[in-house]
């Protein structure tokens, strides 16, 4: 070996190290997962959308953090029925009042006590519109919204608190809303309602990185998100209401796909993943290293075809919608592509909601009649004559194009038309087709519930408030019939009462289809033989609290 | 050589104004309205929307848009992301990461290819050279995510050999990714390094050094090989570069929290900051791993020289 040899070598490698030394800066990233406690539960995650802020946060990677972190006036239990926790009672007349009592005791983890305040001046906080929460939409029916949101372009607030909130004592507040609502209580339960600690205010950004709250779990010191790497939360020992967690935390780890979560669950390094991904879905549920769960979940899947579009308004378009809804084999769908990980769609809501129903009447529209669909497709053509092609659109970053194709498919081989899918490249750009209202054919759509309620379902998206920008109703779908029964359904006087109307309301979508339903997609998930207890809930996340490992 | 470097970084400069300005053009021009998106399905409150589009200065001309993007890099301030973190905090995570990965993946390919290259070139159309030649040609013709996904369920999952994923960002869990992502370039540094050597092992100061009586082992890694590291080395240069931005698809099967992954995700999300600072900070990466290349061109090659 010469010593200019060496010089050569040399030279070249440091030249590397130090290119890779002067960009790595000093990160030396905290390589090490914390010491893995004995019944610390590790589940996957993406990383939260937002900063976790209870108003801000309207997605589920997010959301699963705050529902752990909080506790509201009502919990919602697996199945989806209420029950009130920091709330004693919630008391209303006409629908349209709510007198709040709560309970005694409750306190935020860094010792602040829960009061009518920590609510109010929480949902004040996230209805006034230049605090930019995202969540602010779910405090509209407040009577006084308008004054701290105004609807119509440019208007400033004229007020910081909304009128509709008056706290009377620590202990007592009143909910004033705007009209009837009966399904108002059974809201106080999802995030946006949750109240905040007094100390959140002073630097609401601070907040969101390091949330301080009242749920069955805390924050686990102050690195607990390590963000694009994991959240972790312990039990919070303080805690005293519905949800006692049976072991001592919850590591959210967070993943950049389904496919390497799935991979670890098999391969022990984690143990719960509440998805599975495409490529496993027709083996997961053989797998023998894993234990695998799946049940129909709530996740309702369409297509919207709004009534603006040429040869599908009026009867024509009813005509139209119906043949089309005939022509679709959903059962043929779940099989063949989604391994039975959907369920074929038989009304407008979700299995595990209460007043979702098999036997509405008319709800045979949503089965595979092919004679039928060709019928009801001459006869629309005897009105005018179809012309052009059926597009249908969705965003091809997330995985919709195989049963888009065989849709499409189906629609040609029934109907002889010709019928194609219409991809654009991000979930954005479609959203942003559809509410500039510049797309011009067929697109899907979906729905999962904020709370468990079929009105969600159903207002939201085909209600004629709800149309024109206003709120979720993309199609334009405006029924007076239909806004009358939902209008009865929320002042009902009995829950059951309500559901009824709603089922009526969903009798009069099943004629007029403004939007198709096509299937429910199912909870599936996969863990590691370990773990016990696992369950879903309504709203297709895994009931974390209860989660045992042997 | 202290000239030729100034002159080169001081070309810097209007390379990085100009790639930036491109880059914010293109993010400008994505279709699609990434506030609208942050909600979903859900209907989006106007209000809000135009809160978040002041508080982000989207509702400002494109120009102006970028001006204060200047402003904030000339204080070192590269922004926020749609979640409320630092974008400064995101390149800090990120880059770490991904130059470990780029780094084991170059040594894998430096070490094996030149090894192979090198064995192949002496023994040119002999059995080892023919199986070689096969062989990295298999690896070209293999897409990475098919490698990857074989990798992570061969040897993750079959054989346990190795962590399935790489999410804790450790050296030993990014072995697998690494080496599938040097594999590819791997088959073409065994390619240059062959071709080059066979070229100089005619060389004519190869023949004087054997005419000198200098023996083979000495003649072959020194004069030989000194002089074949040449193209490898652009190669590799480069390489490293491509390495640093192009990672998406094995940081995404190994579910490694990189620079590839956190760039495609901030394009579907249209986060011009975050797009912008990360590709700024490639633009720069490549440029110094060009540097470093010519620059060594003149340590291996003595025949070159910088005024």
């Amino acid at each position: 070996m010469t010593s200019r040899r060496h010089k050569t070598l040399l030279a070249g490698a440091a030249i590397t190290a130090s290119l890779s030394l002067a960009l790595s800066g000093c990160g030396s990233g905290s390589g090490s997962d914390s010491a893995e406690g004995n019944n610390i539960i590790s589940v996957n995650n993406g990383e939260p959308q937002n900063p976790l802020i209870p108003t801000s946060t309207n997605e589920v990677n997010g959301g699963k953090v705050i529902d752990a972190l909080f506790a509201g006036l009502v919990s919602y239990e697996p199945d989806g029925s209420t029950k009130n926790e920091v709330a004693k009672s919630i008391k209303s007349k006409d629908s349209k009042t709510f007198h709040i009592t709560l309970k005694k005791g409750w306190k935020f983890t860094n010792g602040e006590k829960v009061t009518a305040h920590s609510f109010v001046d929480a949902w004040n906080y996230g209805a006034l519109a230049s605090n930019a929460q995202l969540a602010a939409n779910f405090f509209s029916p407040i009577k006084g919204y308008e004054d701290v949101n105004p609807s119509g372009k440019g208007k400033k607030p004229t007020a910081k608190k909304m009128s509709g909130l008056k706290v009377q004592d620590d202990y007592h507040f009143t909910v004033t809303l705007s009209s009837p609502q009966s399904d108002f209580p059974m809201r106080l339960g999802y995030s946006a309602f949750f109240p905040l600690p007094q100390k959140a205010y002073k630097d609401m950004k601070a907040f969101g990185n390091h949330p301080i709250g009242d749920g069955p779990y805390k924050l686990d010191g102050k690195d607990a998100w390590q963000h694009n790497k994991q959240i972790s939360v312990v039990k919070n020992d303080q805690y005293d209401g519905n949800r006692e967690p049976k072991n001592e935390g919850i590591d959210f780890r967070i993943y950049t796909n389904i496919d390497a979560a799935y991979a670890d669950v098999q391969d022990g390094a984690l143990d719960l993943v509440d998805m599975i991904p495409e490529s496993a879905l027709k083996t997961f549920k053989d797998n023998s290293s894993t234990k695998a769960y799946s049940k129909p979940g709530s996740v309702f899947q369409s297509f919207t075809i709004p009534g603006r579009l040429k040869h599908f308004s009026g009867k024509e378009g009813r005509l139209r919608r119906q043949a089309i809804s005939m022509a679709i084999n959903r059962k043929q769908i779940t099989k063949a592509i989604f391994q039975g990980t959907r369920t074929p769609a038989t009304d407008f809501t979700a299995p595990p909601l209460e007043g979702y129903s098999k036997n509405l009447k008319g709800a045979d529209v949503l089965k595979y009649q092919p004679a039928k669909a060709k019928k009801l497709w001459k006869k629309a053509n005897q009105i005018s004559k179809w012309t052009g092609q059926f597009k249908l659109g969705y965003n091809s970053d997330d995985p919709h194009k195989q049963w888009v194709d065989a849709v499409s498919h189906q629609l040609t081989n029934t109907l002889g038309i010709k019928a194609s899918g219409a991809p654009v490249a991000t979930f954005s750009q479609f959203r942003s087709e559809i509410t500039s209202r510049k797309i011009d054919h067929p697109f899907r759509s979906g729905w999962q519930g904020d709370y468990p309620s079929i009105g969600n379902y159903l207002v939201a998206l085909y209600s004629s408030g709800a149309a024109d920008g206003n709120g979720s109703n993309d199609g334009d779908y405006k029924n007076k019939a239909f806004d009358q029964k939902v209008k009865e359904a929320a002042s009902a006087k009995t829950p059951e009462q309500g559901i009824k109307d709603y089922q009526a309301a969903e009798e009069i979508l099943l004629k007029d289809l403004p939007a198709i339903p096509l299937w429910y997609e199912n909870v599936s998930g996969a863990s590691t033989k370990t773990l016990k207890h696992v369950q879903f809930d309504w709203k297709n996340v895994p009931v974390y609290y209860n989660i045992t490992k042997s | 050589m202290l000239r030729y470097t100034l002159r080169r970084l001081l070309q810097m400069i209007p390379v990085l104004i100009g790639a930036t300005l491109l880059i914010y053009i293109m993010v400008f021009a994505l279709p699609g309205d990434p506030v609208q998106a942050l909600f979903g399905q859900r209907a989006p409150n106007p209000n809000v929307v135009a809160q978040i589009r002041a508080n982000y200065h989207l509702d400002k001309p494109f120009l102006v848009q970028y001006l204060y993007f200047l402003k904030g890099l000339a204080t070192g301030d590269f922004g926020m992301t749609f979640s409320g973190q630092p974008v400064l905090d995101i390149i800090a995570r990120v880059f770490p990461t991904t130059i470990k990965l780029a780094f084991i993946a170059v040594v894998f390919e430096m070490v094996l290819g030149i090894f192979v290259g090198v064995i192949a070139g002496i023994r040119k159309g002999k059995i080892f050279d023919s199986t070689v030649l096969m062989l990295s040609l298999v690896v070209i013709a293999i897409p990475t995510f098919v490698l990857g996904f074989i990798g992570q369920f061969v040897f993750g999952l079959q054989l346990s050999w190795l962590p399935a994923t790489a999410r804790d960002a450790s050296l030993y869990s990014l072995l697998m990714p690494g080496m599938v992502l040097g594999g590819v370039s791997l088959a073409y540094v065994i390619r240059l390094t062959r071709t080059s050597v066979v070229e100089n092992l005619t060389a004519d100061h190869v023949r004087t050094a054997r005419a000198k009586g200098l023996s083979g082992v000495r003649v072959t890694t020194f004069h030989v090989l000194r002089n074949s590291l040449v193209p490898v080395v652009t190669f590799l240069g480069a390489d490293l570069g491509t390495l640093m931005g192009g990672a998406i698809v094995t940081e995404n099967i190994f579910s490694v929290d990189g620079v590839g992954h956190t760039l495609y995700d901030a394009i579907i999300r249209q986060e011009g900051t975050t797009v912008v600072s990360i590709v700024t900070l490639l633009v720069i990466v490549y440029i110094f791993a060009n540097l470093a290349v010519d620059l060594l061109y003149a340590v291996l090659d003595p025949r070159i020289r910088y005024a």
